[in-house]
């Protein structure tokens, strides 16, 4: 008899992972690649100007002073359409915000500033991904909080939303 | 009748559906290094990252945007010298594990290299034993 039992045990393991797998499939599938960059120091990089209204960015110019965003974006990318009225409202707060243009042209990122606001005090152009590369960043748009010792704090996938602006304060305020 | 056949033009012209950037590629994303055994060995490792916006297909198989650029990057390092451990270094540092496809032993990973090794242990085990007296029980017999 008890052998007999014993006979049902590969079907219960097979229901067992028969479920498991019909459980995960209803559940969220995070698409999102976090940086493992967070707590390192930002790599160093230095970008030409992304038009010719702004100057470019640099390592140096994220470090010193007060805690900034460092803010990933293109003008081709349409969520980063949605995201500029939170980007101005946190400037309007007081934050400086260092942009980071994605295989932009100069013509596209003015006309995407003159459309949706210019909250940047620079833009780099990262015509290679490269800056994108060194600091773990898989998408636009991305917000990084980067502290006076030129440190990544924090990571913001997707665009900001209203609601994201008390945690990216509170994320700045930790980092001062 | 042509207003007809326009609308059919119109609805054959293919718009994409999320804008992407109209910029060339990076120098060394579609093009060789000009030494074949660089070339081989970048792309041996091209085949083994992930790329990060199409996580299904590794970094020599997808034309995204940023797959060429990855592809730019591990081309131009393969260049300077550095050998494919140091660049998928690099890219571990920065997205984790995730980016690679050649698995590693780490402390969540390790139950998967460690229980087919117990299994195979176990079921060695058991056709031992039972062999074994099976073997006891022909003797016992002739």
């Amino acid at each position: 008899m008890r052998s007999r039992l014993f006979l049902w045990v590969p079907l219960a393991l097979f229901a067992f992972f028969a479920g498991l797998a019909g459980y995960m499939l209803t559940q969220d599938k995070t698409e999102f690649v976090e940086s493992a960059m967070i707590g390192q120091s930002l790599p160093d990089f230095a970008l030409k100007p992304a038009f010719d209204g702004l100057p470019g960015a640099a390592r140096s110019d994220l470090v010193g002073g007060q805690p900034r965003l460092l803010n990933i974006w293109a003008s081709w990318c349409l969520p980063c359409i949605a995201e500029a009225p939170q980007l101005e409202a946190l400037q309007a707060q007081g934050v400086e915000i260092v942009g980071i243009a994605i295989r932009d042209r100069p013509e596209d990122v003015a006309n995407f500033l003159a459309r949706h606001g210019n909250p940047y005090t620079r833009i780099g152009a990262d015509d290679i991904s490269e800056v994108q590369l060194a600091i773990g960043s898989s998408g636009v748009p991305e917000t990084f909080v980067i502290d006076a010792a030129g440190v990544i704090r924090y990571q913001h996938i997707g665009d900001i939303r209203e609601s994201d602006i008390p945690i990216l304060l509170a994320e700045l305020e930790k980092a001062r | 009748m042509i207003r007809v056949l326009l609308a059919f033009l119109a609805a054959l012209i293919a718009l994409p559906l999320s804008a992407q950037d109209t910029m060339p590629p990076a120098p060394y994303a579609y093009n060789q290094l000009d030494d074949p055994a660089l070339e081989a060995k970048a792309t041996a490792l091209m085949h083994t990252l992930r790329c990060l916006k199409c996580q299904s297909q590794s970094i020599a198989d997808s034309d995204a945007p940023m797959a060429g650029d990855m592809r730019h990057q591990v081309r131009s390092r393969i260049l300077a010298g550095e050998s494919p451990a140091q660049i998928r270094a690099w890219l571990v540092a920065r997205y984790g594990d995730y980016v690679s496809y050649t698995p590693t032993v780490s402390a969540s990973t390790w139950p998967l290299f460690a229980i087919p090794a117990l299994l195979i242990l176990i079921v060695a085990a058991v056709l031992l034993r039972r062999l074994g007296r099976r073997r006891a029980d022909a003797g016992d017999a002739s």
